[in-house]
Order: structure tokens, then sequence, then C-alpha cells
């Protein structure tokens, strides 16, 4: 057992203390855009509790509305109406600076199209928000070369995401949004732009990842990756349409 | 919801022993932010060189127009210090009506009686306060010989006064004496151009050279460097630096009189004057302008017609300041509007930049970056362009002078404040330039940076 194994350990029963292990809440979100004259509500009045070690897919139509709710989930934008607690702060009433400072510090963001930055090797990708908070470089250093391991990186360190292939990058992305140790992973179409073969490992990495007590949530297109997690939210026009725990 | 903190007691990271503080100036972090700006820099390699090069040439120029200008300027001062910034010169001149008659040829013979006189001399000398000398000149243009060899030339009558007054060096022998003044001796003193015209080989001093029936025996070589006709001193015509030589005032007034011959085209003219210049030392260069007034106000009184010229180099002088601070201020101007077009260079650069790593801002800012680290990157990326640029800018500035120096023989001067003003402006375009583009890019809402392509 890794000394990171320890820590996901360890963080897994940070987060779920006895009792209750709820890590996020969203309470009557509603999110309304406005185009010019026109209003247009997306998110009608959405309220979910999130659990710790979850493992969640929330599914729906183009349109939908997830989009937006992943966006409030990941505190990149703020609901119209409602609120959004996560770990034990209520995010709605905070200023930017604290919002990016929570963002850093308690969410791992996955993207579809991976967002790696171009000129920073893998290294210094997955170093990227450990420097946003502070960390010393001995020690960010330590921390990104296990996890680059990890994800099954070790050697490539050096390289430059364009030397990789789309699913050595999502791995990259999958390894910085571990950096932190954040309460809740959040992936968006985390397997859509790679090849079944590629998505399927990425979604053998979430299995494990999710073995060790990680919070994950996904919004997907996906079947597959659909059917592996454990809770399925369906959105239809802003509105939850089902929520169903899968596989026990 | 009251009831959530009891339900959901999801306790606060408890890492607080690895986590450094976030707020507050942190060393490491502007190092590591000074890290991402160097390395964005590189990565637009092309770009960047570009951009800094419109700074180099900004610093480079101001610097260089400085030097050049301020060289100049110091020229042009010490053409008048030459003359000496304690002395006022009088110098006779032939009235306008005469010689307009003296040209045409018309009319019966002249005989032309103008200039400054003893008298004049002695007035001045005797009723202002504050002159400590007077050394007055007679001018005789003459042929002088060396046997067969010949060169027209000014002759001098002077005092023993005269090369220290005028600043001049003596390259060889020694000026006459006092007691050769006062027994009106054949000495003579050459200048480096009669010199080198009549004795080409042989060293003169110790010879003899004739003027008119009369051997004078050359005693002193001046060095003719320096040299400015009284009268025509304004700068840069002074380089039509007459061939002189020295004799004694006494001697040249015994051997040539007071009066000169020429023929003209109707018949003999003579003109009559007893000095052709004076120089007037004061003690104290406070009054020198003021002395030069009184003096201006006795001539009037003593001359019916202006046949004198008055000169105040101190006066000169100022003005020669005076001109030389304007063209300093719009030799500066010039350049410092090349600085700011590098300037604006920067701040379009960086726009592009904030345009084209839209997504790179949306990646930090979903990554925890606040606004003021993004800001910081940014305004980091701006400064190091505009600084490299202007380091670069000073060498060049300060190579450019001495190059021009060295291959056109222009005075130039590199005074120190110039380098420092020319670093830290540009060093201000740096910040200046960069706030607007680094605010922008810090102002992007996350959600949409992220979704840009």
């Amino acid at each position: 057992m890794t000394a990171l194994d320890m820590q996901f350990k360890e963080s897994a029963s940070r987060h779920a203390l006895a009792g209750s292990n709820v890590v996020a809440r969203v309470e009557g979100i509603r999110k309304t855009y406005y185009m010019g004259s026109l209003a247009v509500e997306v998110l009608h009045g959405i309220s979910l509790d999130f659990y710790s070690g979850d493992y969640v897919s929330i599914m729906g139509p183009s349109g939908c509305g997830k989009s937006t709710l992943m966006n409030i989930l990941g505190c990149l934008d703020q609901p119209t109406e409602g609120k959004y607690y996560l770990g034990d702060e209520d995010t709605s009433t905070m200023e930017d600076d604290e919002l990016s400072t929570i963002r850093g510090a308690r969410l791992g963001f996955i993207f579809q199209s991976y967002n790696l930055i171009q000129q920073l090797n893998v290294l210094e990708n997955i170093e990227m928000p450990l420097f946003y908070q502070g960390y010393a470089e001995v020690e960010s250093h330590e921390i990104a070369m296990s996890l680059a391991e990890r994800v099954g990186l070790g050697d490539r360190v050096d390289h430059k995401p364009f030397e990789l292939s789309g699913g050595q990058q999502q791995r990259v992305a999958i390894a910085r949004a571990l950096a932190v140790d954040p309460l809740i992973i959040l992936a968006d179409e985390p397997t859509g732009n790679l090849d079944s073969k590629s998505g399927s490992e990425i979604l053998d990495l979430f299995d494990e990842l999710h073995a060790q007590g990680k919070t994950l949530l996904t919004v997907t297109h996906s079947d597959e990756l659909a059917e592996r997690s454990m809770r399925e939210i369906k959105l239809r026009d802003g509105e939850i349409e089902s929520d169903e725990r899968l596989n026990s | 919801m009251s009831d959530l903190t009891v339900d959901t007691p999801v306790q606060p990271r408890s890492n607080a022993g690895r986590q450094k503080p976030l707020n507050g100036v942190n060393l490491v972090r502007f190092k590591k932010i000074t890290q991402v700006g160097i390395k964005s820099i590189f990565s637009h390699g092309l770009r960047s060189m570009l951009t800094v090069l419109g700074i180099v040439i900004g610093v480079a120029a101001v610097i260089a127009m400085l030097a050049v200008s301020e060289g100049a300027s110091y020229e042009a001062q010490q053409q008048f210090r030459d003359l000496g910034a304690s002395n006022i010169l009088l110098k006779s001149v032939k009235p306008a009506e005469v010689e307009e008659n003296s040209r045409q040829g018309f009319g019966p013979p002249q005989a032309v009686v103008y200039g400054l006189t003893n008298a004049d001399i002695t007035t001045i000398r005797d009723t202002i306060p504050g002159v400590s000398n007077v050394i007055s000149s007679r001018i005789v243009k003459k042929n002088v010989w060396n046997l067969g060899i010949n060169t027209n030339t000014d002759v001098v009558g002077t005092t023993v006064d005269y090369p220290v007054s005028r600043n001049y060096n003596l390259r060889a022998g020694r000026f006459f004496s006092q007691a050769e003044v006062r027994d009106h001796a054949n000495v003579v003193v050459l200048s480096d151009e009669v010199a080198n015209a009549l004795f080409p080989i042989d060293n003169p001093i110790g010879q003899s050279i004739k003027i008119d029936s009369d051997y004078y025996n050359v005693v002193g070589i001046m060095e003719s460097e320096g040299f400015s006709n009284l009268g025509q001193s304004q700068a840069g015509s002074s380089n039509a630096a007459p061939s002189r030589i020295f004799i004694p005032f006494t001697a040249s007034k015994s051997r040539f009189g007071e009066t000169t011959m020429r023929q003209t085209a109707g018949g003999m003219e003579s003109e009559t004057v007893e000095l052709h210049e004076a120089i007037i030392q004061i003690e104290g260069q406070e009054s020198v302008i003021e002395v030069g007034e009184i003096i201006e106000q006795i001539l009037q009184r003593r001359h019916k017609e202006v046949d004198y010229e008055i000169e105040v180099p101190l006066a000169l002088l100022r003005q020669a300041e005076e001109s030389a601070l304007r063209d300093q201020i719009v030799a500066g101007a010039i350049a410092g509007i090349s600085l700011l077009v590098g300037g604006i260079g920067i701040m379009n650069i960086m726009l592009a930049s904030v345009t084209e790593r839209t997504r790179e801002i949306g990646i930090r800012r979903a990554m925890g970056a606040k606004k003021r680290d993004i800001i910081t990157q940014f305004l980091v990326e701006a400064v190091i362009l505009s600084g490299v640029g202007g380091v670069i800018g000073v060498v060049l500035g300060v190579v450019i002078p001495i190059i021009i120096s060295i291959f056109w023989g222009m005075t130039t001067i590199v005074t120190p404040i110039a380098p420092i003003l020319a670093f830290s402006i540009s060093a201000m375009i740096g910040v200046i330039f960069g706030i607007y583009p680094s605010m922008r890019a810090a102002d992007m809402d996350p959600v949409e940076a992220l979704r840009h392509e």
C-alpha cells in the first residue's frame, strides 16, 4: 500500500464522519439567464444531496440544464436563487476570491477536452492546483510525482500534453483533479472525446477512485458510465426527472 | 437551514500542517508566477522578440538622442567658453555707409577714420569699476616671408596677456615679454598654420621671418585650435579660424602705423584705425553682462556712427544654454513618442495574448486562481517584456553614441540620468500598458473562458 493509498483512505474517513455523510447540498436552485429583455430560466428549483464516497452520474438531453447545474456545483457560477452548501459552507453568498479558494481547495475538475495547459509539462499541470493553494515546491513536487505514477504516467512527467494520447491526457487531468485531495471530483463528459478503449480505461480508474472512497460527480451522455455509477440522476427541462440508486 | 450544520458536519480540511498561508505577499508564489510568465514569453519567441524590439528602439533612441543633443550643446557652449566667460570683446568695424561707397569705388579719394580708439579704452578702464585688464590689439593684413616662401596673414599687434585672456596655448617657445613690448622689439609668435606654411621642414623657433622690410625673430608657436574670429563667433562659424601671427603692440604701431593705404578702382583710399580689437577682462562673472551694457552706453556716447561691435560671450553662452535645453526637450519628446509607441505595442501583444489564452485563464480560475493571481501573471509578463527591452535599450543607447563619436567625430555625452530615466519609463510603460490587459483577463467569466475555443 503506497503512501497515497493511505492518504485516500484517510481522506475518505475524514469526509465521511459518523452519523451523516452529505458533502454537498443544493436547495431550490434556480438559474435564470437574461438575453436582452428575455429571461430564460434554465433550472427550476432543484434540490439534491450528495453523499461522501458516492459515484453519481447526471444525465439528460442537451439543453436540460445539466451543464448549468455542473457549473454551479463547481462554484464557477452562482445560482440566481437557492442555496448551495459545499462541506459546511454556504457558497451562494461568497465573493469571487472565496469562490476561487473553495474551487481550488475542495473541488477537482475533469473536462471533456482535458483542458491541460499546453506550455506546461505533465508534472507542472498536476502541480497547478497545489500552487494556487500555496504548497511548498518540494511538497507539491512529491504529490504530483506520486499522482503521476498513480495514473500510470510516472515515466512521462516531462512530456508536454501534445505529446500524449487523449487517454493519457485525460489521466493527467484526473491526477490534477486529485492533487489537492478534494471533497468532490466533478467530471464533465470525461469520456466524450475518447475512443471506447481509452474511455473504459478512464472508467476503470474512476472505479478505483470510487473504491478508495472518493466522491465522484459526473455529467455524461455515456450509458457505460451511467451503468457503472452508483446513482443516476436524470434531468429534463431544468427539473429532476428521476433519481435512482443502482448496483446496490 | 440551521439544521444543515448538524446534519452535515463535514469537517473543514484538517491539513493545516502542510498548507501555507494564502494571503499576503508570498515570495515563493511570486517566483512561481514569474516563472510561468517567462515560460509563456519563451513559448511565443518571435512575438515576444518583436514586442521587446519596440521598447529597445524607444529606450535606445531616448538615450542616444539625448546624448547627441547634449554633446552638440556642449560643443556650442565650449566655443563661447573659449572666448572667456569673464571677457567682453570689442571690435572695430567699418561703418556700413563707408563700406558701401568704398566697395563701389566711386566718389573722391577717401580718408576713412573709424573704430575704437585708445581714448575709448582709457575711459572704459578708468571709469568702470571691476575692469581688471584691457588687452588691445591691432590687426593688419600682411605678406609674411621666409626666404622665398610667403603667406598672407593677419598680423596681430597685442600685449602680453593676450593668450591667457583667450585661453590660447603655446605649442612651443614662449609668448613675447613685457620688456619686448616696451622696447618695440621685432619678435613674433606664429600660429600653427603659418608656421607650417613658412617652415615646412625646419623648426621655426629662433629663425627669422620678414614682414615688409623688417625681420622678426620667431620666439613661439601658438596652437591654432580654439581661434575664433571676433565678431563672427556665432556657434558653428568659428571654424574659419584665421591664420594669425602675433607681434608686440608697440612694434605694430611703429612699423605699420595706424593708417593703411589701399588701391581701389577710383584711386587711393586710406583707412585709419587705432585699435582693431580689445578684450576687456572683468573681475568675477556676475557683473559681466551688466558691465557689457555700461560699455555699450559709453561707446554710444563717444561714437557718432556704430563703428564698433560689442560681444559678451557669457550672454551668448546663456543663449546657447537656453537653446540647448529647447533642443533637448524636442529630442526627448520625439524619443519619448517612440517609447510610447513601444508601450502600445506591448499592450497590443498582451491583449492578443489574453484572447489567445482565454482557455488557459479559465482553467487556472477553475483550479483556484484568484483574480489577482491572473492579474499578477499577465502583469509580470508585461513587466518582464518591457524590462528586458529596457536593459537591451540602455546598452544600445550607451553604445550608439560611442559609435557616432567614433565614426562621425561628433561629441556625444551620455549623462547618467538618461539611462536611468529611460529605463524607469520603460518599466512604467510595462506596468501601465500591462494593467488593462491583465484586468481584462482576470475579469473574464470562468465559465465563458472554459468554453472558449
